[in-house]
């Protein structure tokens, strides 16, 4: 069906943003979970929480591709705020959670000037500093953050004044997935826009981008920021079910570790960020269980074979196996959008 | 499946999860061990875990009938997942007791969790003063940093020194030390000067060359005890040792657990500490051999010690509540006293925190193996920042 650029763009827009079954079937699961499972949703909690966080992440790697080793930045810095908006001003969960992420956002704003100086090694390591200098800074405010000991005494009102934080994680989990499950409806809209579409172009070729008529900063400073904010409202959810933050929010190993699950998962098309939390996550509770020393080698073993066998080849047998069964044609083998 | 199929089955699933979960409740005595079993404190994490093994495997696993069941879970050293885990041990696995916590910030992260659930909680290594004060379930068998810090400053003023530098590293426990240190030394008469390192890069050599040109009577060093061999080296390096400089610290520096790795450089430091594997009693001895058996050689240290009496505490407090848990085993825990192999200790009935020698100790070869050999006791000594 041939047309002008703009129906062909139109409709290409259209046919990505349709919402396919497996992601229905996803939804239904995640909130399915809240009573099937009832005696893991401290776990789940945690596995959504990060799996926000991780797509905060594939907001700026997968779609624009800012490689970053500093996001537990704002993911820290939103934890801290709603903490200690908690503890200074008022208990309601929704008014900090509001708050950080739009402070975690400034923040990003501010930092994005940063970003833009340079390309993919520079940018590493900026995000790094810029990760180090706050988490030094949280070290050293003692009379704010708690320092080394962390920040204590977060004591949280029930959410909407209705429902109090339990024991069972239950009102954590369901107030952490309803969240995440509106910001991803919300990223979901932003990344098949015309917007998100300009920022897949800068990211495969900034310069033609800009040959282009692509306002290319601007772009980049808007979804850095965005990304900021999602991963400051992940922090935020963070600090209110688990009522404690300690300096470990905004330690390097948070930004590996999402970085990580999206290579499990892959970039570039908001799920990563999902099936590589749950992933992880779930390996890392089911094997440290079975061996509380060793599960590190074997999550190590579980990674190198999974980047060996290629995570493409993987999707592509499914999707395969898929249409098999629906009796439609095989696809041709096709990079996920992001994989380099 | 149809709605009603499907909620079915989820009611179905829930019933058999809540009936698994009481069921297993009434048969057994379940402890939940949170520690750090991987990252960079796994050495605390092995070290407790070993020696609450050891406890059971000597002490049998049978209290009132009941069978005792320690479940060891690994919390990576990060404070939301210590939470987290110990939540689902209490609600899940419906554990009488939590126990384990190898640093402060975990401890106080869970110690919301153990007021609310009323389950009691065992401190074995965090060593900060606060911890204990934060729920009224929380009982400790490791060490205050201020009752080790705050007798050894007396004790080192006593021998006549009158200038001391002190080097730690910048963070919670080296403050600490710091402070406590350095308050009893002054107080008693001394003049200190304090320096900080940096945790994340610790390059001594500036500090080191600060001590040797304003040559103080002794330095007192608090490095986390990887680090502190390092600190050692250097410090034998630029010829310290032997322009007069008494070298001395806290027991962390001279861990057993790393102290043959640390090598002859240590020989001659002087310590204060609650355990060295060195300490002269029957039950040391048969602790000391028990445990290096049961792990391949290991040398317990003072982390092992604390996991050991961790676990009886615990024991003899529920022989006395006859297996139950709660305020009635926080209750029977207080005030107990028993012979550990570091020598006699207390559980402080007003403020359910440790009571213990602290000990003066000299780093000496004994055959090819270095130790801490104690020379000096301080009896008894009470947490000096909640005795008032």
């Amino acid at each position: 069906m041939p047309g002008t650029p703009t129906e062909i763009a139109t409709r290409h827009l259209a046919e990505t943003s349709r919402w396919k079954p497996l992601e229905f079937a996803f939804w239904l699961v995640a909130f399915g979970a809240i009573w099937l499972l009832p005696s893991h949703h401290l776990i789940l909690n945690e596995i959504i929480i990060t799996a926000l966080f991780a797509m905060s992440l594939d907001l700026i790697l997968g779609y624009a591709g800012i490689a970053s080793l500093g996001h537990a930045a704002f993911f820290g810095f939103g934890a801290y705020f709603a903490g200690i908006f908690a503890i200074r001003v008022i208990g309601d969960p929704l008014t900090g959670l509001i708050l950080a992420t739009l402070a975690s956002g400034a923040l990003g704003f501010i930092t994005s000037f940063l970003v833009l100086r340079g390309v993919d090694l520079a940018r590493l390591m900026v995000t790094l500093g810029v990760a180090l200098v706050l988490g030094e800074i949280a070290n050293k405010m003692t009379w704010l953050t708690g320092g080394a000991d962390g920040l204590q005494g977060v004591m949280m009102g029930p959410v909407l004044g209705l429902f109090e934080f339990d024991l069972y994680g239950r009102t954590a989990y369901v107030y952490s997935l309803v969240v995440t499950f509106l910001l991803f409806l919300l990223a979901r809209r932003i990344v098949v826009s015309p917007f998100g579409l300009s920022l897949r172009t800068i990211r495969d070729n900034p310069l033609r981008a800009r040959a282009i008529g692509i306002p290319v900063n601007r772009r980049l400073i808007a979804v850095y920021t965005l990304a900021a904010a999602y991963a400051g409202a992940a922090g935020a959810l963070l600090a209110q079910t688990t009522q404690f933050v300690s300096l470990d929010v905004i330690a390097l190993h948070r930004s590996a570790d999402v970085l990580l699950m999206l290579v499990i998962g892959g970039t570039g098309y908001l799920y990563g960020g999902f099936a590589g939390a749950i992933v992880f996550k779930v390996l890392q509770d089911v094997i440290s269980n079975w061996t509380p020393q060793y599960w590190t080698f074997w999550i190590g073993l579980i990674l190198v074979i999974l980047v060996l066998i290629g995570r493409e080849r993987m999707n592509h047998r499914v999707a395969v196996l898929w249409a098999r069964l629906r009796g439609k044609p095989e696809p041709r083998p096709r990079t996920i959008v992001g994989g380099h | 499946m149809s709605r009603r199929n499907f909620l079915k089955a989820g009611a179905v699933a829930m019933g058999l999860a809540l009936m698994a979960g009481t069921a297993l409740a009434q048969d057994a005595i379940k402890i939940g061990l949170i520690l750090p079993m991987t990252g960079p404190f796994t050495s605390t994490g092995k070290q407790i875990a070993a020696a609450a093994q050891l406890y059971m495997a000597q002490k049998g696993t049978t209290i009132a009938g009941k069978k005792v069941e320690l479940i060891i879970k690994d919390d990576t050293g990060v404070a939301d997942v210590t939470r987290r885990i110990a939540q689902e041990l209490i609600v899940n696995d419906k554990v009488t007791a939590i126990a384990g916590f190898g640093l402060t910030p975990l401890a106080l992260a869970t110690a919301p969790l153990a007021t609310q659930s009323k389950t009691p909680m065992v401190v074995m290594s965090a060593a900060t003063g606060i911890i204990t004060e934060r729920s009224p379930f929380i009982v400790r068998t490791s060490q205050v940093v201020p009752q080790i810090a705050g007798p050894f400053g007396e004790w080192v003023a006593k021998q006549g020194m009158k200038r001391v530098v002190t080097v730690v590293t910048d963070y919670g426990p080296g403050h600490d030390v710091e402070k406590w240190f350095s308050d009893v030394f002054k107080a008693n008469g001394g003049q200190v000067e304090n320096l900080r390192v940096p945790l994340a890069n610790p390059d001594f050599s500036p500090f080191l060359q600060k001590v040797a040109d304003s040559k103080p009577d002794a330095l007192l060093v608090f490095v986390p005890s990887g680090v502190g061999s390092q600190f050692m080296k250097q410090f034998v390096e630029r010829g310290l040792d032997k322009s007069g400089i008494k070298l001395i610290g806290t027991g962390d520096v001279t861990d057993d657990d790393i102290l043959n790795t640390i090598g002859d450089v240590a020989l001659g430091v002087v310590t204060a500490h609650h355990y060295s594997a060195a300490h002269d009693s029957p039950e040391n001895k048969a602790f000391v051999e028990a445990f290096k058996k049961a792990n391949n050689g290991l040398r317990p240290n003072f982390m092992a010690v604390g996991g050991y009496d961790g676990m009886h505490a615990l024991y003899e407090g529920l022989k006395k509540t006859n297996g139950a848990g709660g305020e009635a085993l926080v209750e029977a825990m207080k005030g107990l006293a028993w012979n550990s192999p570091r020598g006699p200790m207390s559980i402080d009935k007003d403020t359910r925190d440790i009571i213990q020698n602290v000990y003066i100790r000299k780093v000496e070869k004994v055959g090819n193996e270095l130790f801490n050999i104690e020379f000096a006791t301080i009896p008894n000594v009470k947490d000096p920042s909640k005795a008032k």
